[in-house]
């Protein structure tokens, strides 16, 4: 177990390293430097400026420095508000990113676990039916058109909640609910497969001849064996989560690294979007580590042959 | 038992020839056996739903790639004076169609108001007076285009990529899994945002990052496949008679590996168009003046509270897309699929 | 002595399966009866109907099947006309079953100890502490070693013919009147088969189970039932005790198998499979289904469906072969040789058969 987890921290080590090389020469491609916004600057004003981003060194120190920076977690400063450090920027962002992030994750995977076994469970039924169209919806309309309804609908016009902005609980709701779409709907998808492929396999019919009735087989054998590999798309719907939080964060006017994300891509901040490419490898590598060791731990097949090898 | 009603005579009791019994054989052989295509598309042909969204898809490609038929105006063409008008469909006198708005609690006919003559536009006109519904067609095929193109991407780099990976096994198995496992781990929509911005933003820009991203699930599920085919016999046959692995995989894998494929494309292509909505929805994708889906429903929400047919026309062709695409990829698992076989 | 002691009696048992193509004809007028303690084995080719047979039994066919007639009486009753419900009560508590794969019949998630158990908090309701008492009696009952540590084992720590004696604790921990065996041995190594067997033997001894053993391998039909019925395309073709059916057949169709059997004596020489293939029961012909591949089918046989000529007591085969009017056939040379073998066999049998009512009794008392 412990070599294992050594193994795969090395590899997100490595994987991360490489995201950084990559992104870093990318950015050297990119036009622009901070003083594409600014106006006309002397060119002692422009050595100045050079200077304090490190940009009069040549590549490869550039390089190195960004290396050493990111290994204490510093990337830099903004160029688009240009006394921040992109790290500290990200910081004071990723708070509600990750309240509505987690909320939409939650909300989404219980109520996809519950619409995916019921369309199971009453497989070609009109329960079945009503499940299967649901999921389709919410998996095939954009997160940002369904976002747009939400506000309108729900905000504007039947105010139920905030339409914008950030405060307390109430204004995670419609954000969350946008968010919440998609692993809803491949949570049920996944959990409806997973079940009717459980409910045709040789032990359940075992569990039948045992003469346990349709709850007892559902409750006792069919849950548990069909509720392990979800664990599998939570990284999956994590991607997802993290993708639709750009367009959620920016129509609901969410404080977070979405947000961000998509408005130092539109000014070309390029610290903060290789600062924001990192942390987002970053968390998805942590997301797939966590659902990789629950695997195992839940799953008897995976832990025991962990433990011999 | 009714049969018994006949009488038995004693000539019933000679043997039956060779010949006799053969033809007795063939005479049972009704249901013709179907390959297993044929088999699939006919149990296909059987999900209604399936089949709907394979009319609406080929009707949506007929119309977006003969948009020049159907086009009745210039998607780019600008026209302030006729700006923001609403849809109107000559001959239907139904509020929403017939270019009537409300306007402080009346109702009036806005083509009238701006001078508009003969001019109509069927679903209205945009913020610069252009017309929507050719804006949507033109939208329509930069999604199938895309849809396409990544679709080739997957066959042409996920199916070989996967193919090579698993049939080669060991080290080089081991070296191409890693790179897999570590695209996976940045998020895709990172990866096509930081090409387009190298590449400036665009239809080659979106094109490349949807190539560099959208083959990754093709090639683990071909892969998977292929280690499972690799050990079955009639490929260690084909191998033991000396076979080339290029002819094996043409001859043997490909067929075998043609449902995954079909199926995983099928979940490909809405990615891909989500993508490119979702790229240029937030401004870094089809650039204007030109149209796409993402564009105009980003546009059309900017007016959503006064003229929403401006974002609710594209918002739905894109959904009726996706959905199409979901369906039809779902009717096509299932129809491969033997177990689901009644 | 014969009739009050049968524990199950299927009559006229027709089964149809409604498919897109049709309805199938899967059992088309089944009847046998099964006595307290004995082992019916029944024997087919694959597609025969056998496992139709026996889910009609537990009450578990496919959903798309459908009771076309007869009766399946236990106790009295007919287990088709009851409810799921009342079918829940009886199976796993009267009537037990043990499936083909050991390798996915288990919960691959649950220990073993909880899912033999579980057939006793279901029916018995037991608390938990005393089913897995009674569970570890039966997993020693079974032959598992040290079976108060593996107790606590998830299925994939057994070996394939460990699982089978798991799945097959879990088909008696409650001393079922009645044992199906679906091919119970036919996913496990030559070797371990034999210790199934074995096993299954000894427990029927010790529990006077009744089983319905069902195989297309006649080969391990020999030592381990007291009769047997052959079917064929969802008919009973012929039926009588073990040594009747081995070396007395009458029916072409055993024929064919017994010829497609290893011995000691064929050891060597190639063995003839049955040519041709099974008819389509979408469509079943109207005469004898084996006459298309039958050697020695006869022209009544296209026509009409024989009916069971009695042979002995105990022995019926369904072939026009035995009628009075039909021209005499020779069989095939193998089956010459096991009639000569049953005709010294029979002599013996009569004094074997005196000797084992004497033990029979002796155990009674
Ligand atoms: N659910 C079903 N739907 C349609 N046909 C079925 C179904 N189950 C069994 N059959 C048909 O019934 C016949 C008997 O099958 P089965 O009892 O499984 O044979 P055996 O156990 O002797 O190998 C076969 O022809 C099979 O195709
Ligand atoms: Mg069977």
């Amino acid at each position: 177990m412990v070599k294992y987890l050594g193994k795969r921290i090395f590899y997100i080590i490595l994987t991360l390293f490489i995201v950084s090389t990559i992104t870093f020469f990318l950015m050297k491609f990119m036009p622009g430097t901070p003083l594409t916004n600014q106006a006309k600057l002397t060119p002692s004003q422009i050595h100045q400026i050079y200077k304090q981003y490190g940009l009069d060194k040549p590549v490869w120190q550039q390089y190195l420095v960004y290396l050493a920076g990111v290994v204490h977690g510093n990337f830099g400063v903004s160029f688009q508000f240009s006394n921040q450090a992109v790290s500290y920027l990200i910081g004071s962002r990723m708070g509600p990113s990750l309240i509505i992030g987690g909320q939409g994750m939650i909300v989404g995977v219980l109520l996809g676990l519950v619409l995916g076994s019921l369309g199971a469970v009453k497989a070609n039924t009109w329960i079945d039916t009503t499940s299967t169209i649901v999921s389709i919806l919410l998996v095939s309309i954009p997160s940002f058109v369904l976002a747009v309804l939400l506000q309108y609908y729900l905000g504007l016009k039947l105010r139920w909640f905030p339409i914008a902005d950030w405060g307390g609980f109430i204004y995670t709701v419609l954000p969350t609910m946008a968010l919440a779409a998609s692993p809803l709907a491949e949570t049920a998808r996944f959990m409806r497969t997973e079940m009717v492929d459980v409910l045709s396999s040789d032990y359940i019919e075992l569990a039948k001849a045992k003469g346990l009735g349709k709850v007892g087989i559902i409750y006792h054998h069919a849950l548990r064996n069909s509720l392990i590999p979800i664990i599998t798309i939570i990284g999956p719907l994590t991607v997802n989560i993290m993708t639709g939080s750009m367009v959620v964060e920016n129509i609901f006017s969410v404080p977070g690294i979405g947000e961000q994300f998509v408005k130092s891509v539109l000014t070309n901040d390029y610290p903060t979007i290789m600062g924001l490419t990192i942390v987002y490898c970053a968390m998805l590598c942590v997301v797939l580590l966590i659902t990789d060791i629950l695997y195992g731990l839940i799953d008897p097949r995976i832990r025991l042959s962990g433990q011999s090898n | 038992m009714a049969d018994n009603a006949k009488p038995i005579s004693t000539g019933d009791f000679k043997p039956v020839t060779a010949a006799d019994r053969s033809h007795l054989d063939s005479e049972k052989i009704s249901a013709p056996s179907l390959t297993f295509l044929q088999d699939s598309w006919r149990r296909l042909r059987k999900n209604k739903a399936a089949m709907i969204a394979l009319i609406v898809l080929i009707i949506l490609f007929i119309l977006a790639f003969g948009s020049g038929f159907f086009e009745t105006h210039n998607p780019n063409a600008t026209n302030p004076n006729l700006a923001n008008l609403p849809p109107k469909i000559p001959g239907i006198d139904i509020n929403g169609f017939n270019g009537t708005i409300m306007q402080s609690g009346t109702r009036v006919n806005a083509y009238a108001q701006a001078h508009a003559g003969n001019a109509y536009y069927l679903l209205g006109t945009d913020y610069l007076g252009r017309d929507l519904f050719s804006r949507i067609l033109y939208g329509t095929r930069i999604s199938l285009e895309i849809a396409l193109i990544a679709s080739f991407f997957d066959l042409a780099f996920g199916v070989v990529y996967g193919i090579v990976s698993g049939w080669m096994g060991g080290r080089v198995d081991t070296i191409m899994q890693r790179i897999i496992e570590i695209m996976l781990s940045i998020p895709n929509l990172v990866v096509m945002v930081l090409l387009i911005l190298v590449l400036k933003p665009g239809m080659s820009a979106i094109i490349y990052s949807i190539a560099i991203t959208s083959w990754i699930n093709m090639a683990r599920l071909v892969r998977a496949q292929t280690l499972e085919l690799k050990n079955q016999e009639f490929i260690l046959a084909a191998r033991a008679l000396g076979e080339s692995s290029l002819k094996i995989s043409f001859k043997h894998l490909l067929p075998n590996l043609s449902s995954v494929i079909i199926i995983n494309l099928m979940f490909t292509i809405p990615t891909a168009i989500f993508f490119e909505a979702f790229l240029s929805y937030i401004g870094i994708g089809i650039s204007a003046p030109q149209a796409s889906l993402g564009t105009l429903i980003n546009d059309g929400q900017k007016n959503f509270q006064f003229l929403p047919y401006q974002m609710w026309y594209p918002a739905i062709v894109l959904s009726v897309l996706m959905i199409a695409f979901n369906i039809l990829g779902d009717g096509l698992r299932d129809s491969f699929d033997p177990k689901s076989r009644e | 002595m014969e009739n009050n002691q049968n524990v199950l009696e299927v009559r006229n048992l027709k089964i149809n399966f409604n498919t897109y193509a049709g309805t199938v004809k899967a059992i088309r007028d089944v009847s046998f009866d099964l006595r307290k303690g004995e082992t019916l084995a029944i024997v087919g080719e694959s597609g025969s109907g056998k496992t139709v047979t026996t889910r009609s039994i537990m009450g578990l066919n496919s959903p798309n099947a459908v009771i076309a007639g007869g009766s399946i009486m236990f106790k009295n009753q007919d287990l088709l006309k009851k409810s799921r419900k009342q079918m829940d009560a009886i199976r796993g508590n009267n009537i037990a079953e043990i499936f083909q794969d050991p390798m996915t019949s288990l919960d691959p998630t649950m220990k073993i100890g909880k899912q033999i158990a579980e057939p006793l908090i279901i029916h018995k309701g037991m608390k938990r502490e005393k089913a897995y008492a009674q569970a570890l009696e039966m997993m020693k009952l079974v032959g598992i070693e040290n079976a108060e540590q593996r107790i606590n084992n998830y299925p994939h720590q057994f070996s394939g013919g460990m699982r089978q004696r798991i799945v097959i604790a879990i088909a008696l921990v409650n001393y079922p009147e009645i044992l199906i065996a679906d091919e119970p041995t036919t996913a496990l190594d030559v070797t371990i088969q034999a210790q199934i067997l074995d096993l299954m033997k000894e427990l029927q001894t010790k529990t006077n189970t009744s089983i319905i053993f069902i195989t297309h391998d006649l080969g391990v039909v020999a030592g381990m039932a007291d009769r047997v019925a052959v079917m064929y395309a969802g008919k009973i073709v012929e039926y009588g005790t073990v040594d009747e059916i081995f070396y007395n057949p009458k029916h072409p169709y055993t024929w064919g198998l017994l010829n497609s059997m290893p011995t000691m004596d064929t050891s060597g020489t190639e063995l003839p499979s049955i040519p041709g293939t099974p008819p389509d029961l979408l469509d079943p012909p109207k005469g004898d289904a084996f006459a298309a591949r039958n050697k020695y089918a006869l022209e009544i046989d296209t026509k009409q469906q024989p009916p069971f000529f009695k042979v002995s007591d105990t022995h019926y085969a369904a072939t026009w072969l035995l009628d009075p009017r039909a021209p005499k056939m020779t069989p095939p040379e193998q089956i010459i040789e096991r009639q000569k073998h049953y005709a010294k066999l029979t002599h013996e049998a009569i004094d074997e058969h005196k000797d084992k009512h004497v033990e029979e009794q002796e155990e009674q008392l």
